[in-house]
């Protein structure tokens, strides 16, 4: 599964960056590696981009950059 | 403390986006940098004297690490790595201490004397985080000291680590730990590397910038090194054999960098495993509601558009009052005036001068411009103060991608709002070039706070004339939909130049939305009025007075029994009328170049010259006047219309300039609107002749 494809509420694991180059740094740098944890926290009004609670900061991607984030199949888990 | 070295001390301050950097340095230094709740505040290194002068404190703009490469990113790592300052102190949110733990750790590897404050200590309580500082300093080996930096107290504290931390020993080896691969490399490379290094560069930095191979940041270090990197051949061929082993390893470029990049990462989480302590969540029930109401599906626009109109009804209802009285004061005086000049026995034409073009231009910039400038600037700052900004550009982010532009664009717009030129400059927080531009070179389609108002001046005179007690509401609504039409231009004009002039796909886009917080109303008032209100008012009025003067001189000197005026006027009110304008209006607008805030006292300047009405200062007097001159709602429509889409002032056009490197892009950035005006204006004149009106 693909972080843009993770629902509003959902939590789940990075397994690895799919992106390559500046953006791949940047995504890096913010936290997300293998093993990071993610949850979504909601999408804007557009419905692109949605906003993502990352190590303890809530950080907006749109969807074309978080479809390079691959996610651990069976740790997504519906929050509340 | 004894420091027996006269030049100041050089500290740098570094920090991730919105930690309070800013909020650091003004509060050691003394100074006023502006702060605000969004990342990407400060887009320029800022300098200032500290603890009696021991210190030279600069501040850089926010960086999440020292390896990405945006403009403003790139200043601070540039100045971090090869300022020569003496020191760095690292700024932390504690409220998501982890995530700033990158930026403490690769600042450590530099080898300078690291001085880590975590700041927003008040911030975190709130949110139940416990943190073990003193723990974190022994992880870390360098000194960590908790502050709130808005209280005070902390001043001191910092000044007192500071001085401590220049006077201990450089910092304790502690590094992060790399996969074998790449520690085997940089062991085999050290000694060669210190031989190059010596004290100026830590060394174990060096080797890992080699293997990593980023060419533009080697190159910036032969320059820091005078050339002797290049010239250190046996060094360099070490380091290719290294990454060609790697690379047989299995271990290319882009796997070095994410080892480099992911151990950091594993070692901010080891360290902060053992000295933070969650409570609660950090994303608290309050921000999670907060967002849900601000940015979210269905409410996310309409709270948006409430929000600006509600500010635009208080700025209108509060300037009301105060905006009369002025005008009656400042008016009342005239004849005082008058009456000390004939007392100093001056020349009837330089009192007439002085009194009738310069002082009463300047009383129109006061009585009109000051009172909405004074409630609108504080109200934004307070929007800006609580984090709001940010959640804009995130619901707005969804346009600008469809144009192809960034979604950090709607940011630089509002801060267009404030002062278009700062808008411009704030565009450093784009990264990708070809948005930059777009930013730029769109930003003035909206219109900034020299401009609001004479938009609710006129809105106020001409359309909202019998809503009674309720046309404060109306003309805050119509202001409203003035701006939606301005930033849905704003958008056109972006689509149009991604189209033909800069086309190109959008670039990623990473935003972080930073928690809300209670504005600190007292401080942003004082900070609004003095910093910004006052100063735009100073510069409005030191363009005001000598363009009182020349108009006056203009409007009195005759070439052929005609006012230089009325000659220029006149030659202009072809193409003014053509635009539902006169040449009079067309007049003031190029006449005030300089500042938008003297368009409507020159009109009505130029107006009074040759009319019955003598002073018009109130509203009212002024409505009259303008009706006198054949204003109608055609004419009041145009005038808004060409208010909010024409030249950018000179200091944009200048901040333009020096921020695209080129003349042409500040040309076609005043060419961009002004087309779009002169076209709306004209189309909106053929439609008022065909109906009739």
């Amino acid at each position: 599964m693909k972080l843009n494809e993770l629902r509003v509420g959902g939590k789940a694991v990075v397994e690895g960056l799919q992106t390559e180059g500046p953006m791949r740094r940047r995504l890096q740098d913010i936290g997300i590696v293998e093993g990071t944890e993610i949850e979504c926290v909601g999408r804007s009004p557009g419905g692109d981009p949605a906003a993502y609670f990352i190590k303890g900061a809530v950080i907006a991607l749109r969807d074309e950059d978080s479809r390079g984030v691959l996610l651990k199949e069976d740790t997504e888990v519906k929050n509340e | 403390m004894n420091n027996c070295e006269e030049k100041p001390k050089v500290i740098a301050l570094a920090g991730n986006p919105n930690v309070g950097k800013s909020t650091v340095f003004n509060s050691l230094t003394g100074m006023h940098q502006h702060t605000g709740n969004w990342p990407g505040k400060t887009v320029a290194s800022a300098r200032g004297l500290c603890g009696g002068g021991r210190y030279e404190l600069v501040d850089t703009p926010g960086a999440y690490s020292l390896s990405s490469r945006s403009p403003e990113e790139e200043i601070a790592r540039d100045f971090i790595c090869f300022g020569k300052s003496q020191a760095v102190i690292v700024v932390c949110d504690a409220t998501c201490l982890e995530r700033n733990l990158n930026l403490v750790l690769q600042t450590r590897e530099l080898g300078y004397r690291t001085l880590v404050c975590v700041n927003l200590m008040d911030e975190a309580k709130k949110k139940g985080i416990e943190l073990n500082l003193p723990e974190l300093s022994e992880c870390l080996g360098v000194p960590v000291i908790g502050i709130t930096a808005k209280n005070k107290s902390s001043r001191k504290k910092v000044l007192k680590a500071l001085d401590e931390l220049m006077c201990s020993p450089e910092n304790k080896e502690k590094t992060v730990p790399y996969p074998n691969e790449l520690e085997c490399s940089v062991s085999r490379m050290m000694q060669q590397a210190e031989r190059l290094c010596r004290y100026k560069l830590n060394p174990r930095w060096l080797c890992l910038r080699l293997l990593e191979g980023e060419k533009e940041l080697l190159e910036k270090i032969d320059i820091f090194l005078h050339g002797r990197l290049s010239c250190a051949g046996e060094l360099l061929k070490l380091a290719e054999c290294e990454r060609e082993r790697l690379g047989a390893l299995g271990i290319d470029d882009e796997k070095i960098r994410d080892m480099l990049a992911e151990s950091i990462v594993k070692e901010s989480e080891r360290i902060s495993a053992g000295v933070i302590k969650f409570n609660k969540d950090t994303y608290t029930k309050k921000d999670r509601a907060l967002d849900r109401l601000l940015t979210g599906r269905l409410v996310g626009y309409p709270v948006m558009l409430l929000l600006l109109a509600l500010t635009f009804y208080i700025t209108i209802v509060g300037a009301n009052y105060p905006s009369d009285m002025l005008a009656k004061l400042l008016f009342g005086l005239e004849d005082e005036i008058r009456a000390f000049f004939s007392w100093l026995r001056m020349p009837e034409f330089l009192s007439c001068l002085l009194v009738d073009g310069v002082y009463r231009v300047l009383a129109w910039v006061v009585s009109v411009m000051l009172p909405p400038m004074a409630i609108f600037f504080p109200l934004f700052t307070l929007l800006e103060d609580a984090g709001y900004l940010p959640r804009v550009a995130y619901n707005l982010d969804n346009a600008f991608h469809k144009c192809k532009a960034c979604g950090k664009q709607a940011l630089t717009m509002c801060m267009g709002f404030g002062c278009n030129a700062a808008g411009v400059i704030g565009c450093r927080i784009i990264n990708s070039p070809r948005e930059r531009l777009l930013a730029i070179l769109t930003n003035s389609f909206v219109p900034c706070n020299g401009r609001f108002p004479m938009l609710i001046a006129v809105i106020s005179m001409f359309f909202v004339i019998g809503c009674g007690k309720y046309s404060a509401f109306a003309s805050a609504l119509m202001l409203t939909l003035f701006i939606v039409l301005s930033v849905i231009l704003s958008l056109g004009a972006t689509k149009l130049l991604s189209c033909t002039a800069l086309k190109g796909e959008p670039s990623s886009f990473i935003l972080e939305m930073p928690p809300y917080r209670t504005p600190r109303v007292g401080q942003v008032l004082i900070r609004s009025i003095f910093d910004r209100t006052l100063f735009v008012l100073g510069r409005a009025a030191a363009v005001a007075a000598p363009a009182g003067a020349i108009l006056y001189l203009c409007a009195n000197i005759s070439i052929g029994g005609e006012s230089i005026i009325s000659i220029c006027a006149g030659a202009l009110d072809p193409l003014g009328r053509f635009m539902g304008l006169d040449g009079v209006i067309l007049l003031a607008f190029i006449l005030a170049l300089p500042a938008n805030e003297i368009v409507l006292p020159i009109i009505i300047m130029i107006y009074s010259a040759g009319s019955s009405i003598i002073e018009p200062g109130t509203l009212e007097e002024i409505r009259a006047l303008l009706i006198q001159n054949g204003w109608g709602i055609k004419t009041a429509l145009c005038f808004l219309l060409f208010a909010l889409f024409h030249w950018p002032c000179s200091t944009t056009l200048l901040s333009i300039k020096k921020e695209t490197g080129s003349t042409k892009w500040a040309a076609l950035s005043a060419l961009l609107p002004t087309a779009a005006g002169i076209i709306i204006c004209a189309l909106v004149s053929c439609l008022f002749k065909i109906m009739g009106i």
